[in-house]
């Protein structure tokens, strides 16, 4: 239990995915405009990151492996996430259809989020058993949420303040996302995995 | 070059049970939609872009069906106005271009010059937001000034202007959320009057 809860602590705040790592930088730059939309995605997100890692686990484990076909997980995880993300769409918009009014759009853009990739491939590496895949893919998401939430808010801020004119726009943003790194660097050490 | 074949006849195999669970899927979970939002759908150029206000073209396509006005897309153009006018039997209206939900705050202003002091203007202030006395000249409290254009109408020599009031980091607030009840603005709004019968 203690090593699921270390898993956790270590992927949302130490090996922080995107402020750590600097995987899914895309949407993290592309949707923190406006706090609802960061709401959207990080709740879109979480869902398929967990379900994605879980189901790329099983096909490694069950597929690729007994094949040998360890070579070919990059192709095959993209596979898993895309067909993952699409039925997930499709089962959400039949089942309900407040919940894809709120995740709505953002469903389908996360097939290209790296970090869904990343998630996958990292499981592989660190040879996590089922449970630590499914905590570590949760973990991650949350991490990945919790940054996207944060600088957003930030975002809306920075939007009404009297920034020098050269930084308006995306290049403010870039320097609060890169003090935003270095403040989770601050974490550095606290969980050793 | 067994291997080769193993690889993809195994991945070709994945791809191809994929295929299935999504095709098999897609007409189990068919939603059946409205068919008018359907057509509004198609009509629309599908650039999410969401200047209408909609997050993506369908939910515009969605509130299109319920009533909306159709001239809030402004990627589609004249075109799809024309388009939608046609198929919902509507008038064909303008593009509008600036339909922006928050329009600038602004903030009234008196030409202290030309204020003659008849305190028409403090009479007509709901918030007291106006300073003055008669045959003195008046300003405005920019702090208490809601910018409801109430002053500008009763002023006899059209010295008040009503200026835009740009938001700074100070004057910034949150966006209060979305409620069901953002249009009942009193308690007694809240539910239909009864009226008593003796």
């Amino acid at each position: 239990m203690s090593d699921f809860l270390l898993i956790l602590v270590s992927t949302v705040l130490v090996n922080n995915f995107v402020l750590v790592q600097f995987l899914g930088l895309c949407p993290f730059m592309g949707v923190s405009n406006k706090l609802e939309t960061a709401m959207g995605m990080s709740l879109a997100t979480t869902f398929v990151l967990t379900i994605s890692s879980v189901c790329s686990y099983l096909v490694h484990q069950y597929l690729l492996i007994p094949f040998s076909l360890g070579y070919m997980k990059t192709i095959a995880f993209i596979l898993v996430i895309a067909v993952v993300v699409q039925f997930t769409e499709m089962v959400v918009r039949k089942t309900s259809p407040m919940l894809h009014k709120v995740l709505g759009i953002f469903l389908p853009l996360i097939t290209t989020n790296c970090a869904v990739l990343g998630v996958a491939l990292l499981n592989i590496k660190k040879a996590n058993s089922f449970m630590e895949s499914i905590v570590f893919g949760f973990g991650a998401a949350v991490g990945f949420s919790m940054a996207l939430i944060l600088f957003s808010a930030i975002r809306e801020r920075i939007a009404v303040a009297d920034v020098p004119m050269p930084f308006k726009g995306a290049a403010i943003g870039m320097v609060t996302a890169g003090l935003m790194s270095l403040a989770f660097l601050g974490f550095t050490g606290l969980v050793q995995i | 070059m067994s291997t080769i074949i193993i690889a993809v006849t195994v991945l070709l195999s994945l791809a191809i049970i994929f295929g299935l669970i999504l095709g098999f899927s897609s007409i189990k979970f068919y939603v059946a939609g409205n068919p008018i939002v359907e057509q509004i759908d198609e009509l629309l150029p599908q650039t999410q872009c969401g200047q209408c206000g909609h997050p993506g073209c369908r939910p515009y396509a969605e509130s299109i069906a319920n009533g909306e006005a159709i001239n809030k897309c402004p990627p589609g153009g004249q075109t799809t106005i024309e388009a939608l006018a046609n198929l919902l039997d509507l008038e064909i209206l303008e593009l509008d271009g600036d339909h922006d939900e928050n329009p600038v705050k602004t903030v009234a202003y008196i030409r202290e010059d030309e204020c003659i002091g008849c305190t028409k203007c403090i009479t007509a202030c709901p918030v007291d937001a106006i300073l003055g006395a008669a045959k003195q000249m008046h300003t405005v409290i920019v702090d208490e000034c809601t910018g409801c254009d109430l002053c500008v109408a009763p002023c006899p020599v059209d010295c008040i202007d009503m200026l835009p009031l740009p938001v700074s980091i100070n004057s910034w607030k949150w966006q209060a959320p979305e409620t069901t009840f953002t249009k009942q603005l009193i308690a007694t709004d809240k539910r239909p009057v009864v009226e008593h019968q003796s």
